[in-house]
């Protein structure tokens, strides 16, 4: 594959990517790439558009809502795709896993069904065949017992159990984009790094491109090579995971890392500090800078929107920290 | 209310958030297993009366008392018991038992053939409203408001002047009035349906839109179909009967409870049970239908959204 000839080379380029919720513009023109083989994670607080950039890339926005700008994969623009076409990548060559398994999941079809339906779709497996296949899906998933839980219903798994069974739906066609919006958060802790682990393992065995989305800082320091920060539905920092943690330029990446109760040395910060203020809802974001309300470092100059600046560590603020 | 169809809890109006649904849906799910676990009266009942009416229908195929068709003059207006006739015999010395075993396939045959008519349009159409909204949606709703407004009387009288009053332009008459219910129904629960998560992650994983009509819409809607498919086929009974009644459904000599009915009401000065017994057999078949319906209803509670399968 040339991914391993040339390991930058994107798979997928965002380019002034903006949504609309009715009328509101919830995410505005934001770009990054994703590098074959790389796993890029994307940080926010709640609401920050995380999400929504996420599902317009998959064309899975909900009624209502809108997305313009470019999302190419492989020399086709995902915005502009039909449903068909859409259709056929999805689930095959693009794949996505939800935060809440147990809504992703039909209650009143079995999990072997389900696990089966994306061959079915896209490799025209048979019943038989691809219940096999199933089966085979949930054992590598570490499913106890795979063959017993084809034939139950998602509510006779334990959560943990229906994330696994969510990914290996979302892998069953060795997907080359994964993305993974909040694999984790719904899950009780002493499972999430179980799934986590998983989720490395099977991303690795599949050379898969990976787009972790999660407010869990550390995680995206131990599974991630670069990270997006996203705030107000701008994408305000872009780089290495190493440069950006170590050095972040953008007050609000720096404010992210300072609220981590940190026990990790790594880390620039000791301390526990909260970000002061909360994230204003959908189009209450202050005009120029979003996070210029709560921003220690804010100067007139931050009504204007500065642009993302930067060579390979981009950041998108009027007085970066470094 | 003769002909006019009643449309159900409007699902119409407004549109419930997930929240909302999922709030209803929890303690539904506990009083629906309460239920789930005995058969309720009403089922019971209109199963007993139903499936009185369904054997009968069957019987007449292979036997009859006489044949219902066959004219006797000199046999007019016996009272019940008299002459080998069970109950009577009518104004042309027809044995009136086998004209009511008879007549209860012409009943079935317009309950069932109305039913399809309406599943058959009326599930597509709400389908379609409900996954591609838009223009589509408001073209399936507009359309089934003009019906709506159209008693199906009207149609009927419409469909006798064009084509000849039959069992068949009753039966399309009916269907078709009863279409926007199940559109409307449809689109109801598939415009919830379709704001669950399980369908975005069906379409995350390649689901075509008409896959997602029939593996996650079809089966969801599939018990409130079945209660208001029940329903229907009481109210086209009734419907059959009073189109009949007026000359607007089944010819002669095909038996039919409705033209027995008006038929015998020239007569009540000579016989004044001749009308009794099309009048009971239709009001003992509407009565099984509706309580059918109620029973199921009980049963499969249209209400959720998401039915918990048995363990
Ligand atoms: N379906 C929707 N309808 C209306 N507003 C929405 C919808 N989805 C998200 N939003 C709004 O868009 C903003 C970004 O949401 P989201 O992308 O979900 O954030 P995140 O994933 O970073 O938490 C939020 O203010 C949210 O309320
Ligand atoms: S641009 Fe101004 S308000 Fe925004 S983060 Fe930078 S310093 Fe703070
Ligand atoms: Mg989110």
């Amino acid at each position: 594959m040339s991914a391993v000839s040339a390991p930058t080379e994107p798979v997928v380029r965002v380019s002034d990517l903006s949504v609309r919720v009715g009328t509101v513009e919830a995410v505005h023109s934001v770009g990054f790439e994703l590098a074959a083989g790389r796993r890029t994670g994307l940080i926010g607080e709640s609401g920050s558009g995380k999400t929504l950039t996420a599902l317009a890339v998959m064309g899975l926005l909900p009624d209502g809502l809108s997305a313009s700008g470019r999302a190419v994969y492989r020399e086709q623009d995902l915005v502009a795709l039909s449903e068909a076409e859409l259709c056929r990548l999805r689930g095959d060559r693009l794949s996505m896993i939800f935060q809440e398994p147990l809504s992703a999941l039909n209650p009143v079809q079995t999990i072997g069904e389900q696990v089966a339906e994306p061959l079915r779709l896209h490799r025209g497996l048979g019943g038989r065949e691809s219940l096999a296949r199933a089966r085979e899906l949930l054992e590598r998933v570490q499913i106890p017992r795979a063959a017993e839980k084809l034939g139950q219903y998602p509510h006779q798994l334990s959560g943990g159990q229906r994330q696994r069974a969510m990914i290996a739906m979302a892998i069953s066609c060795s997907p080359e984009v994964l993305i993974a919006d909040e694999p984790t958060t719904a899950l009780d802790v002493t499972v999430q790094a179980e799934v986590l682990r998983l989720l490395d393992r099977l991303v690795d065995e599949e050379g898969a491109t990976l787009l972790l989305i999660t407010h869990d800082l550390p995680v995206v320091a131990g599974l991630c090579d670069r990270v997006l920060v996203m705030y107000g539905g701008h994408l305000v920092e872009e780089g290495a995971v190493g440069e950006v943690f170590d050095s972040p330029r953008h007050p609000y990446t720096l404010a992210l890392l300072e609220s981590i109760p940190s026990l990790d040395q790594e880390l620039p910060s000791g301390r526990f500090r909260a970000i002061p203020g909360a994230v204003p809802g959908l189009g209450q974001f202050p005009s120029g800078c979003p996070f210029r309300n709560r921003c220690p470092r804010a100067t007139e100059l931050c009504a204007t929107m500065p642009a993302l600046e930067g060579e390979g560590h981009r950041a998108a603020c009027w007085h970066p920290a470094s | 209310m003769l002909l006019s169809v009643v449309t159900p809890a409007d699902t119409d109006q407004r549109r419930p958030a997930v929240s909302e649904v999922l709030a209803v849906t929890e303690p539904d799910v506990e009083s629906a297993w309460r239920r789930r676990s005995g058969l309720n009266p009403s089922l019971i009942a209109g199963g007993i009366l139903v499936g009185a009416v369904v054997l009968t229908a069957l019987v007449s195929y292979v036997w009859t008392p006489m044949d219902p068709t066959h004219v006797v003059v000199s046999d007019r207006f016996r009272a019940p018991g008299q002459g080998g006739h069970l109950l009577g015999s009518d104004a042309l010395g027809r044995d009136v038992a086998s004209q009511i075993m008879a007549g209860a396939r012409n009943t079935l045959l317009v309950g069932m053939v109305t039913v399809v008519i309406a599943l058959l349009v009326g599930v597509p159409l709400g389908g379609v409203a409900a996954l591609y909204r838009g223009w589509a949606e408001e073209l399936v709703m507009r359309l089934s408001d003009l019906v709506l407004a159209f008693p199906a009387l009207l149609l009927a009288f419409l469909f006798a002047a064009v084509f000849h009053a039959s069992t068949l332009t009753a039966m399309g008459a009916i269907g078709i009035a009863f279409v926007p219910v199940f559109a409307r129904v449809v689109r109801g629960a598939g415009l919830q349906v379709m704001e669950q998560d399980y369908v975005t992650a069906a379409r995350t994983f390649g689901s075509s839109t008409l896959g997602i009509f029939f593996r996650h819409l079809l089966p969801n809607v599939a018990s409130v179909m079945i209660v208001q498919g029940t329903i229907a086929f009481a109210i086209a009974i009734l419907a059959e009967a009073a189109l009949s009644y007026l000359g607007l459904g089944t010819p002669p000599p095909t038996p039919s409870w409705g033209r027995m009915l008006s038929d015998a009401q020239n007569y009540l000065a000579q016989s004044s049970t001749l009308a009794l017994w099309p009048g009971l057999s239709i009001a003992l078949s509407v009565l099984g239908f509706n309580l059918l319906g109620d029973g199921l209803r009980d049963l499969l509670d249209p209400k959720l959204v998401q039915r918990i399968p048995p363990q």
